[in-house]
Parts: C-alpha cells; structure tokens; sequence
C-alpha cells in the first residue's frame, strides 16, 4: 500500500526513509536528488542543484563582449554552439549590427551539428540507464563522427567557440561541404538501426511507456521546454516560432509527440536529429557567398539597451538577458537554459514512482546539472 | 512591432498604473508597482495568453538604489508562440520585499528561489527559499549584487 507524507505520514517516521541520491552517483553527474520512500515507493523527491555553479552571470560582469565567448561555452560543452548563438544573437541586437547571409547559414550549420551531438549523447545515456547496452556503444561512437565534422569546420572538437557576435570565428573549408554532405547521408540510414534496436524493443518501451507522464497542462504550467515540452504535445520551437537566423530559409518541421512519458522524450530527440539532418543539407547545399564576420575590434562598443534573445538549444529554449549601460562590460547577463527550466518538472514526475525508475526519468528530462547551475 | 504594441496598450489601458518600458518586435517590457504586479500578471495570463514562464531575471541599480525582478514570460497561444513579455517591477535595496508569482506561474518557483539567493529579494509566500545553487553555509552578500565583489577581483 502506498502512503502519502502528507495525509498519514510525516518525513520522520519510522516507514518513511531519507534517502540521497547523488551527488556522487556516477549517473546523476554532480546532482543530488532527496527522496523520501516508502518501501519501494517515492513519497517525495527534492532536487537538490548547484554542485557545480561557478558564477557564470557574475563572471559575466567582469569581462568585455568578446571575453565573454570561450566562458560562456563552458556550462554546456555538449550543446556548446546553441549557448553562443543566443548570446550572440542578443549582442547583435544590442549593437544593431546586420550578421552576413554566409555567416547566418554557416551558425544554423553548426547549431545543428551540436544538437546532433548533444542528442547522440543524451540517447546513449538514456540506454545505458534501462540497461540497453548496446545503444551507448553505438550512440557514442556515432557522435564521434559529428565531433569530427565539427572540428573540420571550427577547429577544436568539443567547446568550439565558433558562433562569435557579429558572425563566426572562420569560413568553413571546401572539403567540410562535402564530408558533411557525406555525414548527413550516411547518418540517415543510421537512424533507422536506432529505431529498430532501441525504440522499438519491447524491453525499452516495458521500462519507460507510462513511466513519468508529464501532462500537456503541466508542461506550460511548470514552464517546459525543448524536449520535454515536445513529447507532451507542446508545439514550442523557437526556429519556428520567431524564425532568427535565416531559419525561415529552411523546411523542416516541429516532431511532436503526445505521450508525455519517457518513451516519447527519449523520441522526440530522434525526431529532431532527423529534422536536423535536413536543415544542414539544405544548408550545406545553399551556402550563399560572402563574408563571415563583421570587424568589431577586441572590445567592442556596445549601446546602452536590454535585450531578451533566445535560441531553441538541444535541450529546449536558451535565452539571454542583457542590460548594457555602454560600457565595455555587460551591466548584467542572465542566462536562461533549458535545464532549469524543465527541473521544475522533475519532483512532480517523481512523486508515487518505483525506485527503479527514477533512473528513466531523470534522464528522459534531458537534464544536465553543469547547464543548470551555471 | 505593432502586434507588442497593441498588447502593451491592452496592458497599460486595462491597468493605468503600469508604465510601457520598451517595444520590440514580438518583445515587450511592462513595468509595474509592487501592489499591482498580481493583478498584471493574472491578466496578462488568463487575457493575454502569456501563461508559459520562460525565467525570472534581476538587476542590481545600485546607483538609484534598487532592485529590480523581471519575468520574462512566453505564450503557448497558437500564433503567439514568438512573443515574450517582460513584467517588471522595482523595490529599495534596503527593503527588497516583492510577492511571489508562483500562484500565477507555478514554474517561478525554482527561478523565483534563485533570484532570491542571487540578489537577495525575499519573495513573499515562497514555500522554499532556501539556497538552491549556493551552498547552504554561504555566509556573505548575495552575489549578484554589485557591491558583492568576487574574490581575486
């Protein structure tokens, strides 16, 4: 039988158990969750962050415009790209400078890449957590192909620090077009193997079918976003809803899913990676002429405004808020990231679960602590 | 750029003692005494469809002694997706008392909890201030406020 803490038990009686998970548990990564169990039973579940806050917004303050790009990655070198290009789209704004068309197309290239990355990384862990071990070897090895076409086009391979204000650091090398090219299409067929061997398993949908339903109404009311918004029927994208970046050049469409459980989230990221795959080859193919980067100098002067820009990143939307007072310096930058977002979600979908599955859930949120403490 | 305009205007006509901030396109900031700020953002939820929290900024305007909590909220209304009011609303540094919006949007809580820690607003009728990404023994000035200086700075 199930208790509830509220009505028949307080924390510290005797059936109930205090229990930490994390922040050592090598799956949780630098994130402790406080539950209270009942048997096999969750009562109640806290997240409990800031393992690895390092001050991001506060370093912010100290640094130029341009100081600010290579920390500013560091909060999510899976998704490294999409956290630049929120931040860069908003000091464009402020500066009111006009991104060349080569540069724009060459940011949605990247921004694409990287949710290609951080996807391949999310779905492995998602495996490895419901004991498919296949899908990390595989998923991890794979990613390394777009780690690889990522360097060819930046340089380094995990914090690329490519999408810069006012464009990107460097053009992208002739032989990337078509090794990308080569990637996109040898990707595709890929997906489908994923398809076959995870997400169509009886073993993978007996664990995580039903398992965490996070409803439609609960997903706006808590504020989700991304991935998590996605599966519950929420039709948020940012690259559709107000089109930056020469977006609207592209055809792709917004996967959506109505499960709401951790099925349908581990999914909706195998729906985006395929929508990715057609935006980069578009790009690739269309690639205008032209420069990559507007001069700005190494500290560049920036008008006193506020801007609130945002970008859908990996793991859903990434936003910035910038006040400027015309200094070298931002007065103030807030980085708003998908990860903390969607943790509000996290001890409702908790709340009368197996212990077994907190595993399941936690991941399928597609949270990751570095992000979210910042 | 008119769509936000129209929207600040039902804002500022349904409720005089707000002040337009700024206009941009599919951006708008709305400013709003303390008293006001529920009443706004009930209304700014259930008739203007921002029921969709994106996050809960501060600033710090020491030189005019105040801080500042602004909600940055988006819509789930189809059509509306793209837009993004900013509800804002500035207390004394001395006094920072501001009340939640959690009963508006739910998901403000754990934003609502770092804006506190980070800045030192105390947001009334909380249920859980306590330190989120802080460590529970932080000792010292909330960190984002400027006259906070980091160490080695």
């Amino acid at each position: 039988m199930r208790m509830t803490l509220e009505s028949e038990y307080s924390p510290d009686a005797d059936r109930i158990m205090a229990v930490s998970l994390g922040p050592q548990h090598p799956g949780a990564g630098h994130f402790r969750i406080r539950l209270w169990l009942d048997g096999d039973y969750v009562v109640k579940a806290l997240p409990d962050a800031g393992y690895v806050h390092r001050g991001e917004e506060k370093m912010g303050e100290y640094r130029n415009y341009t100081q600010n790009v290579p920390h500013l990655e560091r909060p999510v070198i899976l998704d490294s790209s999409n956290i630049l290009f929120a931040y860069s789209l908003g000091v464009d704004e402020l500066m009111n400078s006009k991104v060349p068309p080569r540069a724009q197309y060459l940011r949605v290239i990247m921004s694409e890449i990287n949710r290609i990355i951080s996807h391949m990384y999310f779905i492995a862990i998602q495996g490895l957590f419901l004991g498919h071990t296949t899908m990390i070897t595989w998923c991890m090895g794979d990613r390394d192909f777009w780690i690889d076409l990522g360097e060819r086009i930046a340089g380094a391979r995990v914090t690329f620090a490519y999408i810069i204000p006012g464009g990107v650091r460097n053009d992208i090398p002739e032989f990337a077009i078509e090794k990308g090219l080569k990637t996109c299409d040898w990707f595709e067929k890929r997906m489908g193997e994923y398809e076959k061997i995870f997400y169509d398993n009886p073993m993978v949908h007996q664990r995580s079918d039903g398992v965490g339903v996070l409803s439609r109404d609960d997903a706006i009311a808590f504020g989700a976003t991304g991935t998590v918004a996605r599966a519950s029927g929420l039709a948020l994208d940012v690259r559709k809803d107000e089109p930056y970046s020469s977006y609207s050049d592209f055809e792709f469409k917004t996967p959506v899913l109505t499960q709401g459980d951790s099925w349908a989230r581990a999914y909706v990221a195998l729906l985006d990676m395929r929508e990715s795959i057609k935006i980069i080859r578009q790009a690739l193919k269309g690639l205008p002429q032209g420069p990559v980067r507007l001069k700005l100098g190494p500290q560049p002067r920036v008008p006193a405004g506020e801007v609130y820009s945002r970008t859908e990143a990996a793991r859903g939307e990434m936003s910035y808020h910038i006040v400027s007072d015309g200094s070298p310096r931002p007065y103030r930058l807030k980085i708003g990231v998908p990860s903390a977002k969607n943790l509000r979600a996290l001890p409702h979908l908790l709340k009368n679960v197996h212990i077994a599955d907190i595993p399941v859930i936690y991941w399928s949120l597609n949270y990751w602590p570095v992000e979210a403490d910042r | 750029m008119d769509r936000a305009k129209a929207i600040a205007d039902k804002i500022t006509s349904k409720h005089p003692g707000t002040k337009l901030e700024w206009v941009k396109p599919r951006r708008l900031k709305v400013s709003a005494p303390a008293s006001m700020i529920k009443d706004v953002a009930l209304f700014a939820r259930d008739s203007l469809g921002f029921d969709h929290i994106s996050t809960v900024s501060g600033v710090d305007w020491i030189a005019k002694n105040a801080l500042e909590v602004v909600y940055f909220v988006g819509s789930t209304v189809p059509g509306q997706e793209g837009f993004v009011l900013a509800l804002s609303e500035r207390v004394p540094r001395d006094n920072p008392v501001v009340s939640t919006l959690i009963g508006v949007w739910r998901g403000a809580e754990y934003h609502e909890r770092e804006t506190h820690e980070m800045f030192g607003l105390n947001f009334q009728g909380h249920p859980d201030q306590s330190h989120l990404f802080l460590p529970e023994d932080w000792n010292d000035l909330p960190p984002l406020r400027k006259d906070y200086v980091s160490p080695g700075r």
